[in-house]
C-alpha cells in the first residue's frame, strides 16, 4: 500500500484501476440478489464470495454505493451493550473491525480510542454498574469511573459542579473505536467485485415476485431480475421493501441528525457520550468535532434537518465542552433510521422462503457491518442460521422475547 | 418551528406534543400473535397516515393526518370526530 503511493505518485498518469465493476447490463437471473448497497449489502456480498464461493451475485441500489446511512453515520464502534446476545454479537464485530484494513489491504482508519459514557444521576450509575458487570463477564473491557478518573482521562471536559446536570461518573469502554465509514463500504465492495460480484447503482427495487411462498424475482426500474435468494439491507426503507414481499415489520423510520464543526488541533482522544444530555461528541482524525444525538421526535421518510435539533445538540455539547462556543458548524445532515422497539436488529429468515432480512439497524448498525455481513452470508449459503444471530430473528417479537438494549443505546449509537 | 393545530388548544409549537403511534384499534378476542402484532408491529407507511398525538402540557389526546414523506400535518381531529368518520367509511 505505501509503496503503491510512492510508485504512482511519481507517474504522470495514474495506474490505478477502478475499484468497482463498471456499469453493465443486468443479467436475467442471479443466484443471489442483495437489495441495498450500503455497508451491510456490500459486506454480505464480500463474505458470500470469499468464504462460500458464491459469486453469481448482484448488489442493487436505487442511488449509489454507500450513500445511505453508511455515508451519514458518526462511526461510533463499541460493544458495551447490556444483553448477553447483544454483547457477544457486537464484541465479535469489533474484532473483525480491528483486522479490516489488513483484510482489504485498504486503510479503513480503525482507531481504538476508547469510549466514555457519562452519568449525571444515580440511576445512570446503577445502569453502568450492571453493564460493566455484563460486559466484563463476556470479555468486553468496560468499567466504572469516578470524577477524578474522568478528569484525568478527558482534561478538556467540563467537570463543573454547578452545571445544570453535573457529571457524577462514567462508563469507560477501552475497546470503543471509530473508523472511516466510506472506506468500510468501499473495501467490502471492491473485494466483492474482484471476486465477480456485480454492483448495479441507480437500480431501484420496486416489487418482489413471490410464488409458492418463495421469492422468484425482483422488479426494478431496469426490468425484472430472477433470483434463487434475495436479501434486503435497506435500513430506513426496511418496512417499504418488506411490504413489497407482504411482510410486516416491528419498525418505525425516524430521522437522525448530526453535524460537524470546523477543524481544531487534536485535543480529544476518546469518544464521549452523554445519554442524559442527548448528545455525543468526538474529534475526527482531521480535527473536526462530530456531534450527534437522539432521533427526531416523530417518524418521517425525509432527510431534512431542523434548527431545534441543532440547538439541542449545541446545547448539550457546550455543557460538556464550553470551549466549543465559538466553533463554526461546517456541515449538518440527517439519515432515516429503522428503529425497532427493543433497539436490537432483525437478522435472519422471513415468512417468505429464500427471502432474508437484514434490518432494524436504527442508530447503531454501522458497528455491526462486519459481523452481520459474515453471519448473514453464512445463513444465505447454508440455509442454517448461525447461533450468534439466532436470537435476533423476526419471530422473537411473536415469542415476546425482545432483546432490550434501550438503556445501552439511546444517544450512544 | 413547525406548528400543529391542537383541537383543544389551537396552534402550538410541535415541541409541545408527543407522537403517540399509528391509529389502529385494539384487537378483540384475539390470539397471542395478534397481540404481538398490535404491540410491536407497524405499517410504517411512506405517505399519508393517521396517528395518535398528545398535547403534553394539557394531557389531551387527538388524531392527526400527516404526510410522512413531506413532513406536513394535513389535518387534526378530536377523537369523537375521527371515530365518527371512521364509522362512516
Ligand atoms: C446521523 C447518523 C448517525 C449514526 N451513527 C452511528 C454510529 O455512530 N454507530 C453505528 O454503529 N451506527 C450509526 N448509525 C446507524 C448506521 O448508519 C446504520 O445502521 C447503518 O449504516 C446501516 O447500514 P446499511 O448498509 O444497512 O444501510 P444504508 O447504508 O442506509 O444502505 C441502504 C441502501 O439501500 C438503498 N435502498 C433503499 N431502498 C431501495 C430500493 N427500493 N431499491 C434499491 N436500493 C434501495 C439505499 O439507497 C441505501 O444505499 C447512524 C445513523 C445516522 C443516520
Amino acid at each position: 500500500m505505501p509503496f503503491d503511493l510512492i510508485k504512482n505518485g511519481l507517474r504522470s498518469a495514474s495506474a490505478r484501476k477502478p475499484h468497482f465493476s463498471s456499469a453493465r447490463d443486468l443479467k436475467k437471473h442471479y443466484d443471489v440478489v442483495i437489495i441495498g448497497a450500503g455497508g451491510h449489502g456490500a459486506a454480505i456480498a464480500y463474505y458470500l464470495a470469499k468464504y462460500h464461493g458464491i459469486t453469481d451475485v448482484a448488489v442493487l441500489d436505487k442511488a449509489y454505493l454507500g450513500g445511505g446511512n453508511t455515508a451519514r453515520n458518526t462511526a461510533v464502534i463499541r460493544s458495551n451493550y447490556l444483553t448477553e446476545e447483544g454483547i457477544k454479537f457486537y464484541r465479535d464485530s469489533l474484532s473483525l473491525f480491528a483486522n479490516l484494513s489488513n483484510e482489504f489491504s485498504y486503510n479503513v482508519m480503525f482507531e481504538q480510542r476508547g469510549q466514555l459514557t457519562l452519568a449525571h444521576s444515580d440511576a445512570a450509575i446503577r445502569n453502568f454498574r450492571w453493564r460493566a458487570e455484563m460486559n466484563s463477564h463476556f470479555g468486553v473491557r468496560s468499567r466504572l469511573l469516578d470524577r477524578a478518573e474522568i478528569r484525568e482521562l478527558v482534561p478538556s471536559l467540563s467537570m463543573n459542579e454547578s452545571a445544570r446536570f453535573p457529571i457524577v461518573g462514567g462508563l469507560w469502554h477501552a475497546d470503543g473505536a471509530t473508523a472511516r465509514h466510506d472506506a468500510v463500504v468501499w473495501g467490502y465492495m471492491r473485494g466483492a467485485c474482484e471476486r465477480g460480484v456485480e454492483l448495479h447503482q441507480l437500480t431501484e427495487v420496486q416489487g418482489i415476485d413471490i410464488s409458492d411462498g418463495a421469492v422468484q424475482s425482483v422488479q426494478t426500474n431496469r426490468g425484472r431480475v430472477g433470483c434463487k435468494i434475495a436479501v434486503q439491507a435497506v435500513a430506513g426503507c426496511s418496512s417499504l421493501l418488506a411490504q413489497m414481499a407482504g411482510i410486516r415489520l416491528p419498525i418505525k423510520t425516524f430521522p437522525l441528525q448530526a453535524m460537524v464543526t470546523q477543524p481544531y488541533k487534536p485535543l480529544l482522544v476518546p469518544l464521549v457520550s452523554s445519554p442524559h444530555l442527548h448528545v455525543y461528541v468526538q474529534q475526527t482524525s482531521r480535527g473536526e468535532f462530530v456531534i450527534g444525538g437522539g432521533s427526531d421526535d416523530y417518524p418521517l421518510y425525509n432527510t431534512r434537518s431542523t434548527l431545534e435539533q441543532k440547538e439541542s445538540l449545541a446545547d448539550g455539547t457546550l455543557e460538556l465542552f464550553p470551549f466549543l462556543a465559538q466553533a463554526k458548524i461546517l456541515r449538518q445532515w440527517a439519515g432515516i433510521t429503522d428503529m425497532t422497539p427493543d433497539y436490537s436488529p432483525i437478522m435472519g429468515p422471513s415468512p417468505i422462503k429464500n427471502y432474508y432480512l437484514d434490518a432494524g439497524w436504527g442508530t447503531w448498525g454501522f458497528k455491526a457491518t462486519p459481523i452481520c455481513g459474515q453471519t448473514m452470508a453464512q445463513l444465505i449459503a447454508t440455509g442454517v442460521t448461525p447461533d450468534l444471530i439466532r436470537p435476533f430473528d423476526l419471530e422473537r417479537f411473536y415469542r415476546f422475547q425482545a432483546l432490550d438494549e434501550t438503556g445501552a443505546t439511546a444517544a450512544s449509537h | 418551528m413547525k406548528r400543529l393545530l391542537c383541537p383543544a388548544n389551537g396552534y402550538r409549537n410541535i415541541s409541545e406534543f408527543t407522537y403517540g403511534g399509528e391509529y389502529r384499534l385494539e384487537p378483540v378476542n384475539s390470539s397471542e400473535r395478534d397481540w404481538a402484532d398490535f404491540v410491536y408491529f407497524d405499517d410504517n407507511a411512506a405517505g399519508i397516515v393517521f396517528e395518535w398525538w398528545y398535547h403534553t402540557a394539557t394531557s389531551y389526546w387527538f388524531v392527526a393526518q400527516r404526510n410522512t414523506v413531506s413532513d406536513e400535518i394535513i389535518r387534526t381531529y378530536t377523537v369523537a370526530e375521527f371515530e365518527s368518520i371512521e364509522r362512516d367509511r
